[in-house]
């Protein structure tokens, strides 16, 4: 198993896509265990800052796992360190659950290789743990919209990362599927000391789950640091443009309720 | 398990193949021949020294580069359409039918040196490939493979224009050109020779990256974050199924449908890991085109059928079945 509590630490990232500026200096830090929650508007280049981080985009700027940085890490050893799941993965529909999960075996597995036993053992213990195992032979095309969150859960997992950066892992599931997903992840955090990076655009849900939170608009940073920071009515009323009610739950954590601007006749 | 059935299927090809022919070699004279090929067993076929000469110096050949030609179309295709995540891939996307085409034609119209074709339709195959991907590294950013696929497309139409144009100079040569592009397998030794240190490597390289293969079906964020070069394992496979291809145009002509039909049926019958889809693309490709020979060499004859025209008589329709079966769940 990999080192658990592994910090990450993102300092001044800068990204262009076509020479326009999508992400201007933006930093974050997370220690090790914790769950981050990146939120802000549509745009506002959430995703944009997992695939720097993880190295998918031109960056400047810099990325530390563990306190080494992420550009002098080979690409095998970076992806034994950091897992990452987009946010519409691509799920070949003729491969099998089990293909595909241990597809997270690659960082593991030389170039031209094969994977070994136990490549094959982690796989079907995480597979086992997400209550994946009895569809292990069933193909992704077949899967419903809860189950492929679970699987792309899984490989992510088998990659055995200390740290996982998730792109909007709720989108496209209802109520029930987004609770479950987000419940794993956080049972899955705490029993290995996993750090977590989301990206999520539900407010309540980021609320609910994450430890601190980084809001950012227009590729700037706007607000960092607990939830309980982030998550006020003046800072989402000038980024969303949205009014909302911030009230706290019995365990002091942040409720979003919409608030209609005219109420209704 | 589904690759022993696929040996055992070729196996049952090749055999089929070596019995018909023109000539009436009696069927279990070929058998017992076989068998003393065989280390240690030595048997007397009964077969006259003439018919010896027809089995091992026109069927054998022929038969063997049928299964070396069908194997590499079908590994080819199997690999275009692990590149280009598209299942509609063929070996010829990226513009080596028309490049083989255009060189082929220039050879047989200026030069009418036809032992010079195969050299010169391979020649014009990488060339092909190679000019397209030229195009779509510079034309787009990063290497994305619609911009490869369009540049396949332009670089397609202009160098078959550029043939077109050449063949109008000399019409009498049609009838030749035509003949070429319908796709032959010939048959002597020497082409089995001349092709067989490439589909060697080719093969080789292919089915050594098979699940490398499955890494990029996932997409090339996944790749990337799981520490594979997408660019790099697109480009080997590429480079690899575009000498498969070259070696069988160089030989064959333009043969359709099979590097698409044929992985199809691969990844019907045992799922969609390129790990199993490869090798049986190969097998199954090998078997196909003995089949499709043996019919384009019986149906008419002494007459013979373009071997084109077979694999699409079958193919084209296997196609369509195909495309209504699938069209929910492909990828």
């Amino acid at each position: 198993m990999s080192a658990a509590g592994t910090t990450v630490e993102v300092r001044d990232l800068c990204v262009a896509l076509d020479r326009r500026p999508v992400l201007a200096g933006v930093g974050l830090s997370a220690s090790g265990g914790e769950w981050l929650a990146v939120v802000g508007p549509n745009g506002a280049g959430k995703s944009t800052l997992l695939r720097a981080m993880m190295g998918l985009l031109e960056s400047e700027g810099e990325v530390l796992v563990g306190g080494v940085p992420a550009r002098t890490l080979k690409p095998r050893r970076r992806a034994r360190l950091m897992a990452y799941a987009p946010q519409t993965p691509l799920m070949p529909a003729s491969l099998t659950v089990f293909e595909y999960t241990l597809l997270g075996r690659t960082p593991y597995i030389s170039h031209l290789g094969r994977e070994s036993r136990h490549d094959r053992e982690v796989t079907g213990a995480v597979l086992e743990r997400l209550d994946l195992a009895e569809l292990a032979g069933r193909t992704l095309g077949r899967l419903s919209g809860g189950e492929r969150q679970r699987v792309v859960l899984a490989r992510a997992l088998v990659q055995q990362a200390p740290v996982l950066l998730l792109d909007e892992p709720t989108t496209a599931l209802d109520l029930g599927h987004q609770q479950q997903v987000l419940e794993l992840v956080d049972r899955l955090r705490l029993a290995d000391g996993l750090t977590v990076v989301t990206t999520i655009h539900d407010l309540g849900l980021a609320g609910q789950y994450a430890d601190s939170m980084l809001l950012i608009a227009d590729g700037r940073t706007v607000a960092s640091g607990p939830v309980r920071e982030v998550l006020t009515e003046p800072l989402l009323a000038r980024h969303f443009g949205a009014r909302v009610r911030v009230t706290e739950d019995p365990t002091g954590r942040p409720l979003v309720n919409l608030i209609r601007p005219t109420p209704p006749v | 398990m589904a690759l022993a059935v696929a040996l055992a299927v070729l196996l049952v090809c090749v055999l089929a193949g070596l019995m018909t022919g023109a000539a009436g070699i009696p069927a279990k004279g070929v058998v017992l021949e076989l068998a003393d090929l065989l280390p240690f067993v030595s048997v007397d076929s009964g077969l006259s020294p003439v018919e010896q000469g027809l089995l091992y110096q026109l069927r054998m050949p022929r038969v063997v580069l049928a299964a070396i030609v069908g194997g590499l179309l079908a590994l080819a295709g199997a690999g275009y359409q692990g590149v280009f995540r598209n299942p509609l891939a063929d070996p010829y996307l990226l513009g080596a039918a028309a490049g083989a085409g255009f060189t082929a034609t220039l050879v047989i119209v200026l030069v009418q040196a036809d032992g010079l074709v195969p050299l010169a339709a391979f020649a014009g195959a990488v060339g092909g490939v190679m000019l397209a991907y030229g195009l779509g590294n510079t034309a787009g950013r990063g290497g994305g493979t619609a911009t490869l696929v369009l540049a396949g497309v332009a670089v397609a139409s202009f160098l078959s224009a550029l043939q077109a144009f050449v063949q109008q100079i000399r019409v009498e040569q049609l009838q030749r050109i035509y003949a070429w592009i319908l796709g032959g397998i010939g048959g002597d030794w020497s082409q089995v020779w001349l092709i067989a240190p490439y589909a060697l490597v080719s093969i080789g390289v292919m089915l050594a990256h098979g699940r490398l293969l499955d890494v990029l079906s996932v997409g090339d964020d996944e790749a990337t974050s799981l520490g594979v070069s997408a660019a790099r394992v697109r480009l080997v496979i590429l480079c690899a199924a575009s000498l498969a291809t070259a070696s069988a145009v160089a030989v064959s002509g333009l043969i359709g449908f099979v590097g698409i039909v044929v992985p199809h049926i691969a990844r019907r019958l045992a799922g969609g890991s390129y790990r199993v889809v490869l090798p049986l693309s190969l097998i199954g490709g090998a078997a196909f085109l003995v089949l499709a020979d043996m019919v384009a060499r019986t149906v008419l004859a002494p007459a013979e059928l373009p071997i084109g025209v077979v694999t699409a008589f079958i193919g084209a329709p296997f196609f369509v079945g195909v495309l209504r079966a699938t069209r929910a769940v492909e990828p």
